[in-house]
Parts: structure tokens; C-alpha cells; sequence
């Protein structure tokens, strides 16, 4: 799926006016997405449809203004994504014109994967990781930009802006490139691929405050309202379309929530809340005592299991 | 990994931010001092400070406490050995300032994860374990952090509890350091007493040293002034000329074109002349563009897209800079290397040389003096290895155009990439450009067209390279005739006349080998500069050789072509006898016979001598070269 490309609309905000710790962290996100297009022959951004995925889009746009994103946008389409999710997808890649690409792994279809008959690992690895691999194979991209942030997880605080992968998408963390000043090494042989983090040195808060500071546009599902929720080992997960599965003595009950991170629906847990503004996330946020990932059903298989993952190809 | 900002913080985020390196080892405790740092803060997240708990009892080293220590360190295969074997970065804030920690780890072996972290800090914090004081960790720390351009320095004088909080131990430890940051020429780094176990002066004042009256690490963190004029690094005068060097031309239809890039020092303003390096050329600034709307200045650090008043031709690679301040320009300059790869450094291989937008092929030329951090003093050395840090001159095929680090921390550092695994191998600091860098080509008033309109073509250099006995002296005689007949001006260089005369001095070691290719590739690039069609054979057994004589032309202006026969067709023509010579001993080091040949992977053209004879074979380049130098856009681009 392929939309056109058609020019960027002009800015509303008005310049210079983000605070100096964010123009510094923009600035330098700019910068590495400059020098991917200019090192790399066939680049593309992965997209989430989550919120860092959204700064990182934007930064994208900005980067190469007036111009438009040169390169592809790429979505991991489980299926089991939130359908607000997929709408507002479509309608960003419209809205902004970008080319978007969507793949889903044919043969987890086929084998009907899905979360609630498969472990969490299984599902994930299928659904996520062997798709990823499929699409980047497919579209011999040779540096992928993901919207990874250091401070998500233990693993990634030592994951590079430029993360070498070889010719199987593996991460040998205990054999990076070092990093030094802004040069960054992009050099490759044929079927190696470099993973991008453009978005390495931002914390969640400067995401929301970014987010804020530039009126950019999230999936409302960030937002509290009231949605239909049920309480499972402690997590609240929403019935997000009739394929979920109830177990015994489960019903839905209306709640307000919102969530901190966006995945696919049965495995993303809600947050209370009443916050249904940026500010008011944000300010709910700055007096907040969990992590965001802690919502992630999948990083809590074991311990060190996000590391795992990123080995053997995960995002 | 560590959360927003601290519990009960002001209505907004703070704006600054302060990026910072810890160095210390596991003995001394910094890791645990990281993570008394965010858990007094009450920067940790609940789920997070879970996790660490379960971890402690498995693999803690705190004697069934929690260890704190197992906040910073990220990796399963670190966390299991307990030490720290990467950067890792952290994130946080207080109310008054955001910041990024780069935490590496402190041991000799760990130097190049020391000097990545130091790459982009503002502020080292070292640790010193109060009882035993100023050590050659110590020692090296400092001149690590300081050779990387960190002026500010704070020691953090750990595990006073150990030594029963005295004042005295604290003082005399204060007054070792004043001596190690005189040595270095740096300003007295700010000493202060603390127990990151029991959490004395790291957050909390505590009650264990009522002597001490100054700032707690956080509250001295969070107030210090840190010059961060982003070019300057060790000067006192921060360096304000203009560099941006141009990553990318933006150029979505015919009526935008802008150069893409961030400054890295100076100031850009609409209206301001600006120089284009190399180019020479002086152009004025009409917009600075961005997303958010044009801007009436830009400072260093800004990623802004430029638009200039007249349409030059400008590209990756370029600077944009003051006009009466042009960055230097050289071929051969000082650096101080730190090595980071498990292969050690080969003198005189060819490695890539990589800054924002420029990449040149280089070589290590001796003399290598190599750096002993602990004493701070050099010593005559003919290889590095991982960790070593040395003073070394390179050379580039071409000219970099750079600052000396002390003035600029961007423009003034590299990387070098090994071109045989892409790995990056070493990170440079440039210091100054060497006497033969001064020498300057003189450009001459008569230029390549000039020439080409004269002799009716333009120039190239065909190069020929195959085993002895393939067949390309007599395939370049063959052409040089032909070439003539049709009114060109060809020349043939031919490898045994060269070693008669310029090349007499040389024999058959491979770095004989080598330089006999330099030099030839150096009167080829000559000849070619003045007009003419060069043939040159030559065995050139090194692709890395031949590339470099390749490097030496414009692009287009050098065919390759493989004279490719079987090693028993050519033993069997013999034309000089040397294989025969070879077979029985009397000569060694013969190209197909006792010493490698690297046939070229991606030649202009490849003529098998077995199966065509001579004339048909020189008809066929002829064709070639013809087309090359006398059809328009026939592959040659103009001189650069």
C-alpha cells in the first residue's frame, strides 16, 4: 500500500521558541537523519504509530523541509494493532504524504498466530520480528530508523544512534562501533543493515513536552476517556474489537483510562487516568512512579528478555 | 532508563542541560554512586527499583542489600560479572536541570569506552577512593578526559566512611589533585567528600562531615556553569568562526535549492558573506530555513537548511565559514590517535578517514609516539594496539579540511574506519598541519579545457596491470601507435624503463612495490594534467595501490583495464625470463609465482590475452579510449 506524495504544508508554530534543552535534542536528532540520507542508498523509517514514532516522522519532515520525506515509511502490521491505530495511520500518511509501506508475516496469518492461543514470546517473535525481517529483506533497505529511546529499558541505555546488524538482522552488543562526536559510520557491505535511533538521547517527558511545544498530532488512545476495559493478573487490557477472549467471569467495564505506550491490543496494559490533554499528561507524567514499558507485557517474559529480543533482530 | 523529572518538581521541565561522563571503576564504587544519585533524587521508578531488588538477590554484590549499583549497569552478560563494560547512558532531571550521564567503566582496558564517553561531555566527574587516594587510574582519567577537551572536572572523593570522614585525608587529597590538573594545565578540579553507600554528600548533606562547607555533588551538578560554546574545547577564548559543514543539498523542485547541515561554530546571519571551502568562493546568505519558519540567526549547534544568493555549485562535504577565517587545508597533519580495535594500527595501510561529509582514504606515516597515560609521558613506538593512545602524523589522499581540536571539538576530530570491515577502528585529534602541509600547489593559468581545445582531446590515464608476462607493455606500445596514427597525444610509462631511472632505488619488497606504484601514479597524474593519454603498465600486484594512483585523477579520467591471462600462459611466454629465473631460485619475490596478485574486481575493462591477439586487443581499447576523450560526456568530467 503506496500513497502519493504531494507537498508539505507550511508551519504554524512560529520559530525559536522551544525551550534550549529540546532545540538541542532536535537539533541533533536533525542531524542524524541528514546524515542517513546522505550516507545510505535505500533508508526507511520505521513507524509505530506510536508517539515516538510520531516526533520521529516529525523530525523527518522538518529535516528536509521544503522538500519531503525521501524515503519510505514502514509499518509492522500484526493485525492486532488497536483500530484507532490503523485509521489514524492511513489518514497521517495522507495528511502529511508520505509513501507508506505496510507488511504483515503471511505465514503467521496462515497459521492463525495470535496472542491469546500463543505465548507472548511466540506471538512476538512471529507477528513483530520475523515480519520485520521479511519487509526489510523485501525492500533491501540498508538503514532502518527506529524510534527506540535509551532510557526505555536497561538494554538499550548501550544500543548506538548507529547500530550495526548483519546480514540476519542480528545485534552483537558486545561488538558495537564506537560512537564519537556526531561522525557517525554508516559504511556497510552488501546485505548488512544499519538500525537508526534517532531519538536515542530523548527521555519520555521530553516526548510530550516535544509533542506539546509543536502541536504534533497523537493517536488519541494517549488521552484519557472511557473505554472498555478489563482487569486481567493486575493489567487492564481494552476490548479493543469482538475478537477478544474472554475468560471465565471476565466482562468489559467502562473505565477511564489511557495508555503510555502503544502495541497491539491484547498485550498493552492501560493506565487510570483523567489526563485527556498533552499538558495534563505531562504533568501527570512529571509526578509518575512506573516506567512506561512497564505496560509491556512482552519485556517481563524474563529477565535481560528485551536484550534477547534485540539479538535476534527485535526493534 | 531513569524517569522523568524529580517527585514534587516545578510546573515546567527545566530548560538546561548538562551532559556529563562518571569515571571510576567498580572499586570505587561508582556505580553505586550513580545509583544513590537517582534514588535520593527519588528519580527511580517504582518498577524499575523492582527489578533491581530481585536482581540483588541473585546477583547483587551489596551482601543482601539492595546494590544500587546494579541501576547502572545494563547489560545480562555485565550484570552477571558485575563490572561495566560499555557506555551507557542515563537520563534525568531535577528540577533545575536535565541531565545525560555517559557511564564507562574505569579500567585501562576500558580506555576507548572512556574516550567515546568523554567524546560528547561537558563535565567529567572522577572518582577517587578516599583511602587510597590519587592513584595512575587517577592519574589517567584526568589526562583522558582532558585530552578529549573537558575543562570541567569534579572529584568525587568516595568511601570517606572508610577512611572515618576525616578532614585531613580529605585535604590532603584535595591538594593531589591541584597538583595533577596543574600538570595537565587545567584548571584545580572541584574536590568533594562523600559516601555513596551510606549516601553522605551525594544528594543529602548527612551529619558524618560537619567540616565540610562545600556543595553536595548534586547541588554542585546542578549549579555548575559550563562553558559550552559548542566549537571550543581546551582554549580559554572559545572559537567563534563560522563552520557548517554540508551534510546534504535539498533540492525538492527547480525553484529551491538549500544546503543542509548544522553549525558547528559561529554564528550565521541573512545577509552574511560566507565563504564555500574548497571552492574558494565568497557567497552571501540570503535565508536560513527551517521547518518552523526562516530564522535571523543561528547559533552553533543548529541544524538549519541555507539558501545562498547565487546558485554555486556546492555539496556534501563543503563548509560553510567565515571568509577571512578559512578553515586549513592539508594533506599531512599531527593528530593524537586513541586505537579501539583488537586489530593493532598497520603504518602506511590505507584507512578511511571519516568527519561530517568528509571521507578520505589515509595512511599512518611514521613516527608514532606513543602516549603513557599513567606518567603522561611519550615514547617511540612502531605500532598501536587497543587502548593505546599515541601522537601520530597522517597523510591523505586528499586535503581535509579541519581545526585543531583545542579550537574545535567537531571540526577538529575523526574517526578512521578499517575499509576492510568497516569497523571503526580509531578515534583523532587533530593538532596542527606538518611542514610538508604548507607546501601549496600552485594552480596554473591554463586550464584543462584549454588543453583538450588545443590537442583536439581530452586527457587519461589507461592503466594496465596484469602478471608478468600477460601482455601489457606490448598491448600499450601497440595502442600508443594507433592512438598516434589518429592524432592523439599518447605516452606509454612503462614499469622496467621507470625502475632504469626515477625508480632505480627500489626493489621487490611490497613496500618497494608500493612506492615504485606511487611514484608512477604521480607521473601519470602529471602527464594527465598536462593533456596527455598515458599509458602505463604496470603488474601494480596491490589493489590498494592502484586505487590510490586512481584517487590521484578526477573521476572518469582513469580506465583500469585487467590484462587477464592464465599464470601458464604467460610462464610460457616468458618474454624476460623470469619465470624461468624464479623457478630455479634465482630471483624471489616474483608477482604470480612467490608474491600475491589482487586482480581487479570492478576494472573499465578486462582483455583475456590467451584468447585475442594483439591487434584485435588494441583495437578494442583504442575504440575505448577514443570514446572517452573525444565523444561529449564520454566519461571524462572536468578537472576538480
Amino acid at each position: 500500500m503506496t500513497s502519493t506524495l504531494r507537498p508539505v504544508p507550511p508551519s504554524r508554530r512560529e520559530a525559536g521558541d522551544l525551550p534550549d534543552r529540546l532545540q538541542r535534542l532536535e537539533d541533533e536528532s536533525i542531524h542524524i537523519i541528514r546524515e542517513v540520507r546522505a550516507q545510505f542508498s535505500n533508508p526507511v523509517m520505521l513507524y509505530s504509530i506510536g508517539k515516538d514514532s510520531s516526533v520521529m516522522l516529525h523530525l523527518a519532515r522538518k529535516a528536509f523541509h521544503p522538500g519531503p520525506i525521501p524515503f519510505p515509511v514502514l509499518h509492522i502490521d500484526t493485525t492486532w494493532k488497536f483500530s484507532e491505530m490503523i485509521a489514524f495511520r492511513d489518514r497521517m500518511a495522507d495528511e502529511i504524504g508520505f509513501e507508506l509501506v505496510v507488511h504483515t508475516n503471511p505465514e503467521g496469518v496462515a497459521a492463525q498466530i495470535n496472542p491469546f492461543d500463543h505465548s507472548s514470546q511466540h506471538y512476538t517473535d512471529v507477528m513483530k520480528t520475523q515480519a520485520l525481517k521479511q519487509a526489510l529483506d523485501a525492500g533491501r533497505y540498508d538503514a532502518a530508523f527506529g524510534g527506540a529511546r535509551r532510557d526505555e529499558e536497561r538494554s538499550r541505555a548501550k544500543e548506538r544512534v548507529f547500530s550495526f546488524r548483519d546480514r540476519l538482522h542480528r545485534w552483537d552488543p558486545r561488538n558495537q562501533r564506537p560512537e564519537l562526536w556526531n561522525h557517525y559510520n554508516g559504511r556497510i557491505s552488501a546485505g548488512e543493515s544499519i538500525r537508526v535511533f534517532p531519538l536515542s538521547n530523548w527521555t519520555e517527558l521530553d516526548v510530550w513536552h516535544y509533542i506539546a511545544a509543536n502541536g504534533i498530532e497523537v493517536v488519541p488512545l494517549y488521552f484519557a476517556a472511557p473505554r472498555p476495559v478489563v482487569e486481567r493478573d493486575g493489567t487492564l487490557i481494552m476490548v479493543d474489537d469482538d475478537r477478544f477472549r474472554f475468560e471465565a467471569g471476565e466482562r468489559a467495564e467502562e473505565r477511564w483510562v489511557r495508555f503510555r505506550t502503544l502495541g497491539c491490543y491484547p498485550l498493552t496494559g492501560a493506565v487510570e487516568s483523567t489526563a485527556a490533554t498533552v499538558s495534563e499528561v505531562a504533568a501527570e507524567m512529571a509526578g509518575a512512579t512506573r516506567s512506561e514499558r512497564e505496560g509491556r507485557v512482552i519485556d517481563h517474559d524474563q529477565s535481560g528478555s528485551m536484550e534477547e529480543k534485540k539479538r535476534e533482530g527485535y526493534f | 532508563m531513569a524517569p522523568a523529572q524529580a517527585a514534587g518538581g516545578g510546573p515546567g521541565p527545566p530548560s538546561d542541560l548538562l551532559r556529563l561522563i562518571t569515571c571510576g571503576s567498580v572499586d570505587d564504587g561508582k556505580s553505586t554512586l550513580i545509583g544513590r544519585l537517582l534514588h535520593d533524587s527519588d528519580l527511580l521508578y517504582d518498577d524499575h527499583l523492582a527489578a533491581v531488588r530481585k536482581d540483588s538477590a541473585t546477583s547483587g554484590h551489596a551482601g543482601g542489600q539492595v546494590d544500587l549499583a546494579l541501576l547502572a549497569d545494563g547489560l545480562k552478560a555485565e550484570r552477571e560479572q558485575g563490572i561495566t563494560i560499555d557506555v551507557a547512558h542515563l537520563y534525568f532531571s531535577t528540577r533545575r536541570r536535565s541531565f545525560i550521564i555517559a557511564d564507562a567503566p574505569g579500567h585501562e582496558q576500558y580506555t576507548r569506552n572512556m574516550v567515546t564517553g568523554a567524546s560528547t561531555a561537558d563535565l567529567a566527574v572522577i572518582l577517587v577512593d578516599a583511602a587510597r587516594g590519587v592513584t595512575t587510574q587517577t592519574r589517567r582519567h584526568c589526562s583522558i578526559v582532558s585530552l578529549l577537551g573537558i575543562r570541567a572536572i569534579v572529584v568525587a572523593v568516595n568511601k570517606m566512611d572508610l577512611v572515618d570522614y576525616a578532614e585531613d585525608r580529605f585535604a590532603a587529597i584535595v591538594d593531589e589533585t591541584s597538583d595533577l590538573g596543574a600538570a595537565l594545565g587545567l584548571p584545580p578540579p572541584v574536590c568533594i567528600p562523600m559516601s555513596a553507600l551510606n549516601g553522605d554528600c551525594v544528594v543529602e548533606r548527612g551529619a558524618s562531615m560537619p567540616w565540610y562547607d562545600g556543595p553536595c555533588l548534586m547541588e554542585h551538578l546542578e549549579q555548575v556553569d559550563v562553558d559550552r560554546a559548542a566549537g571550543s574545547a581546551t582554549t580559554s577564548a572559545p572559537f567563534d568562526g563560522l563552520r557548517l559543514p554540508v551534510q546534504m543539498v535539498i533540492r525538492p523542485d527547480q525553484s529551491f535549492r538549500g544546503y543542509a547541515g548544522t553549525v558547528c561554530s559561529g554564528t550565521l546571519r541573512p545577509g552574511d558573506d560566507v565563504r564555500v571551502e574548497p571552492s574558494g568562493l565568497i557567497t552571501t546568505v540570503e535565508r536560513i530555513v527551517t521547518f518552523d519558519g526562516d530564522l535571523d540567526e543561528a547559533g552553533a549547534g543548529r541544524a538549519v537548511t541555507v539558501v545562498t544568493a547565487e546558485p554555486i555549485d556546492i555539496g556534501r562535504g563543503d563548509i560553510l565559514c567565515s571568509p577571512d577565517r578559512p578553515p586549513e587545508r592539508a594533506r599531512e597533519f599531527t593528530a593524537t590517535l586513541v586505537w579501539m580495535s583488537g586489530s593493532d594500527l598497520v603504518v602506511g595501510r590505507d584507512y578511511q578517514l571519516q568527519q561530517v561529509g568528509q571521507s578520505l582514504r589515509c595512511r599512518v606515516i611514521e613516527p608514532v609516539h606513543r602516549l603513557d597515560v599513567d606518567t603522561l609521558a611519550s615514547a617511540p613506538a612502531s605500532a598501536m594496539g587497543l587502548n593505546d593512545i599515541a601522537s601520530v602524523t597522517l597523510r591523505t589522499d586528499a586535503e581535509l579540511m579541519f581545526d585543531p581540536y583545542e579550537q574545535n571539538r567537531t571540526c577538529g576530530s575523526f574517526i578512521l574506519i578499517d575499509p576492510r570491515d568497516n569497523a571503526t577502528v580509531a578515534a583523532g585529534m587533530i593538532k596542527a598541519a606538518t611542514r610538508a602541509a604548507h607546501i601549496v600547489p600552485s594552480a596554473g593559468w591554463v586550464s584543462p579545457q584549454t588543453r583538450a581545445q588545443l590537442l583536439g582531446h581530452r586527457a587519461l590515464t589507461v592503466w594496465f596491470t596484469g602478471l608478468p608476462g600477460s601482455g601489457k607493455s606490448t598491448l600499450a606500445r601497440a595502442a600508443e601507435a594507433e592512438l598516434a596514427a589518429a592524432g592523439v597525444f599518447a605516452c606509454v610509462l612503462d614499469g622496467d624503463n621507470l625502475r632504469f631511472g626515477l625508480n632505480a632505488d627500489l626493489g621487490f619488497s611490497p613496500e618497494d612495490r608500493a612506492e615504485n606504484i606511487r611514484r608512477a601514479g604521480e607521473v601519470a597524474a602529471l602527464l594527465h594534467r598536462y593533456g596527455a593519454v598515458v599509458l602505463a603498465a604496470f603488474i601494480s600486484p596491490y589493489r590498494e595501490d592502484r586505487d590510490r594512483v586512481r584517487n590521484l585523477h578526477p573521476a572518469g579520467a582513469f580506465m583500469e583495464v585487467f590484462v587477464d591471462a592464465p599464470l601458464e600462459v604467460c610462464e610460457a611466454r616468458d618474454p624476460k625470463g623470469l619465470y624461468a629465473k624464479a623457478r630455479t631460485g634465482a630471483i624471489s619475490d616474483l608477482t604470480g609465482v612467490s608474491a600475491p596478485y589482487e586482480a581487479p574486481a570492478e576494472a573499465e575493462m578486462r582483455v583475456r590475452t590467451a584468447e585475442t591477439d594483439v591487434s584485435e586487443a588494441s583495437a578494442e581499447i583504442v575504440a575505448e579510449v577514443l570514446r572517452r576523450v573525444r565523444e561529449p560526456g564520454g566519461g571524462t568530467s572536468g578537472h576538480h
